[in-house]
């Protein structure tokens, strides 16, 4: 046994509105630079859609992750080294802008610097790839909302096999939104396909990175990555990716996109995991065995003969603590409500979804049943299988009664806190029925609903000792954090250095303020 | 004037001093910038026949440089290859992989003229190498047909290079160079080296770079790459050592 650290992250459906803040506040981080202006390390797909790039999930077009040999090894989709490096003239694999959508911006200037005329001035859209005029037909989320999902919807690769049962009239269509970010797999083919090695997966917290110095863009990271969340910058000819916002973990604090999240659905956490045991599990011929391998890779905190081999593998005494506080581990472990996106591809992803009860809640409020008692909610999910059987398409490599399973728990939990909420004694019939007690149905009730930030996010900060150095402490341009007055102290009493993110709006303020201040008060002998 | 000669020793030592200090320069200061500079996001179908069509030929290319070059004539010949039949091979596979080389590069030049999007990323940097890039193929393929096979200016049977700058090539390398043996090679012989020295001058500051990342080590490695946090962090900066003891 091996034990290694994982920040994970936790996604509830359920309560992603589709509002794209996350999206838009990681750009505005990442990738609001030349190269990247198609790339967003977070997206929020419309489901049943195709997704960024489109249909990115048909691995037969795309050849991502891995598959399992004849001789029961893992081997990539596309191929061993020997093919990979003879494809190194020209990816076979590789989506081409298009596949993305050709990023624009508009030619805001004419509206003010228009003459006066009769008409009003338009702002064309320029390409922001040849700064010229351009058609706009596709973007990231061109289908939100299922817009244009009649025509577009049936390409999903997931509706493969239910397609003649979906239907997208407004009135009988579900839908929900998948927000992704790279999924930090414990077995990343994105990090096998480089033939620089330029990719590597950080031992102590398992986030995912392109060295940006010893990548060459041979662009095998793109193609190798099944949710194609590995992006070329056009501009300086290198792979870049989600970092799960490093910086930031490695302060304690969340990424930014769940800390801007407005619904409050992402969790972030430890996992604890067996590296000697990855490689078994993702290679178990059944692919509908994958989730539950995943989740048997995945270790006990708590357990007397994990800590102490945790602590023989160098992982600190607060990041154990850490793990065994952890919101994503007591989701996907102990309440099983958490499940992979794509299990199928055998990359054993880190990112975890809780899916959707709602398409299932308004189907039958729709048809009139309380959609909160549980016997109702219970038949619901067993007839209305086709919101099921398309999540099992999504996470659970079409195994249905596993998603059944996780429906009916949450279905259980909805149900057993209305009687809380109506002031009637709690039913213990109801988490009886899905394997869980009252106290667990409980506990999983304040996660998903009351947590606040301190229980959505237990990240252990990153060690000194271990990391000499890291960059959200790096001292940059001192106007920027000398001596913030009013800034954190230190325990020896000097003002301590300010990482970037830290700084909130009344941090910034004040040291506008006293900026200000002291401007006037140099002034003052002289005047 | 100045003895011509003088060019044949003087030359090849300051392009290879200009190749291997830019070389440096650029591996210490612009790792960031070390990359193929890839274009296939933006076009695909005409690059996904005629990139593995350059980069073979000019791989052939490359090979049939060092047999000519690198390997004596007596060495051949000891080994029982006539020089008839080396000529032979030579001609057939040098116009070869002149063939896949010509018409690839035309394909990518034009591809790149023609794409805007490919068009518009395109540096000063990358048309001047594209200009002796194609000067150093046309030479190359002149020699190749021309002299070599067709016997133009005089070459009945081809010209034999191996005598003269094969051995200048390789006295180069033993620092004890033989110039005389190049002032009375052919002209576009001639014309060939000093376009490829001016290549192999530019190469530091192109993206041909990308040629010595050859990523071999990709073949032995392990599939997934683990690194700690601590190696990945950046050496202090300059002004910002902390303080010592000692």
């Amino acid at each position: 046994m091996k034990v290694m650290a994982q920040v994970g992250m936790v996604m509830n459906l359920d309560k992603c509105i589709g509002c794209h803040t996350c999206s838009v506040t990681c750009k505005q981080t990442w990738t609001n630079r030349r190269g990247v202006e198609y790339v967003w390390f977070n997206n929020v797909e419309t489901r049943p859609g195709v997704g960024y790039p489109r249909g990115y999930e048909d691995q037969e077009k795309w050849e991502g992750g891995w598959v399992r040999g004849r001789n029961g090894k893992l081997k990539l989709r596309s191929g061993g080294r020997l093919k990979k490096l003879s494809q190194i003239f020209s990816n076979p694999n590789l989506p081409g802008l298009d596949d993305y959508y050709e990023p624009w911006t508009y030619d805001y200037d004419t509206l003010i610097s228009s003459p006066v005329i009769d008409t009003v001035p338009v702002a064309r859209p320029k390409s922001l790839i040849t700064g010229r005029d351009m058609k706009i037909q596709w973007s990231a989320n061109w289908d939100d909302d299922l817009g244009g999902a009649p025509e577009t919807a049936p390409k999903d690769p997931m509706l493969k096999g239910i397609e003649e049962r979906v239907s997208f009239d407004y009135q009988n269509a579900f839908m929900f939104y998948l927000p992704r970010i790279c999924e930090h797999c414990l077995n990343p083919s994105c990090v096998a396909s480089c033939p620089s090695g330029a990719m590597y997966k950080r031992s102590e917290d398992g986030i995912v990175l392109v060295d940006q110095d010893a990548c060459r863009g041979w662009r095998m990271c793109v193609s190798g990555c099944p949710y194609k969340k590995v992006y070329f910058n056009h501009r300086s000819g290198k792979a870049e990716k989600c970092t799960l916002c490093y910086p930031r973990l490695e302060v304690g604090q969340p990424t930014v996109c769940a800390e801007t999240c407005v619904g409050r659905l992402r969790y972030l956490g430890l996992f604890l995991y067996d590296a000697d045991r990855v490689l078994e599990a993702a290679s178990v011929p059944n692919e509908q065995d994958l989730y539950k391998a995943q989740l048997d890779v995945l270790l006990d905190p708590h357990d007397a003969d994990v800590i102490a081999q945790a602590r023989r593998d160098g992982i600190p005494d607060d990041w154990l603590e850490a793990a065994q506080r952890s919101p994503v581990y007591r989701l996907a472990k102990d309440f099983r409500v958490a499940l992979p996106l794509h299990p199928e591809y055998r990359t054993m992803p880190m990112v975890w979804y809780i899916p959707p009860l709602s398409p299932i809640v308004d189907a039958l409020s729709r048809s009139g049943h309380d959609a909160e008692d549980a016997g109702n909610l219970f038949g619901a999910i067993d007839t209305l299988r086709i919101p099921a059987q398309y999540l099992a398409n999504l996470m659970t490599a079409g195994d249905v009664t596993v998603i059944n399973d996780v429906l009916a728990r949450l279905a259980a939990m909805r149900s057993y806190m209305r009687d809380a909420n109506l002031g009637n004694p709690f039913d213990d019939r109801i988490p009886d029925a899905v394997g869980m007690t009252g106290d667990e149905m409980r506990e999983m009730y304040r996660l998903l609903a009351i947590a606040k930030y301190e229980e959505r996010y237990v990240i252990p900060a990153a060690h000194k000792e271990v990391a000499s150095r890291l960059d959200e402490e790096m001292p940059g341009c001192s106007v920027d954090f000398d001596a913030v007055p009013g800034g954190p102290e230190t325990a020896f009493g000097g003002s301590r250095v300010t990482p970037v993110a830290i700084e909130s709006f009344h941090l910034t303020k004040q040291r506008a303020e006293a900026q200000t201040h002291a401007q006037l008060q140099e002034g003052a002998p002289d005047a | 004037m100045i003895d011509s000669s003088v060019f044949w020793v003087a030359g090849p030592y300051t392009v290879t001093l200009v190749f291997i200090a830019g070389m440096v320069w650029r591996y210490r200061y612009d790792r960031y910038g070390w990359t193929s500079r890839s274009s296939q996001i933006y076009e695909s179908r005409l690059l996904r026949i005629a990139s593995p069509m350059f980069h073979t030929g000019i791989l052939l290319a490359l090979l049939g440089h060092i047999g000519g070059l690198v390997i004596p004539a007596e060495v051949t010949s000891a080994v029982g290859i006539s020089e008839s039949l080396y000529h032979a091979v030579a001609v057939a596979l040098g116009s070869f992989a002149g063939l896949l080389v010509v018409v690839g590069l035309i394909a990518l030049i034009y591809r790149r003229r023609t794409n805007t999007r490919v068009f518009l990323v395109t540096t000063r940097m990358d048309k001047l190498m594209y200009v002796v890039l194609g000067t150093v193929t046309g030479l190359g393929v002149w020699n190749t047909l021309g002299v070599q096979l067709f016997g133009v200016g005089g070459y009945a049977g081809g010209y034999n290079y191996r005598e003269t700058v094969s051995v200048w090539f390789r006295s180069i390398a033993w620092f004890q160079p033989r110039p005389e043996l190049m002032v009375h090679a052919p002209l576009s012989f001639q014309l060939h080296i000093i376009a490829a020295m001016l290549l192999i001058a530019i190469t530091p500051v192109t993206r041909l770079v990308h040629i010595f990342s050859v990523p071999v080590g990709y073949l032995s490695r392990p599939y997934l790459v683990y690194r700690s946090r601590d190696a990945a962090t950046r050496p202090v900066q300059r002004g910002w050592e902390p303080t010592q003891t000692r």
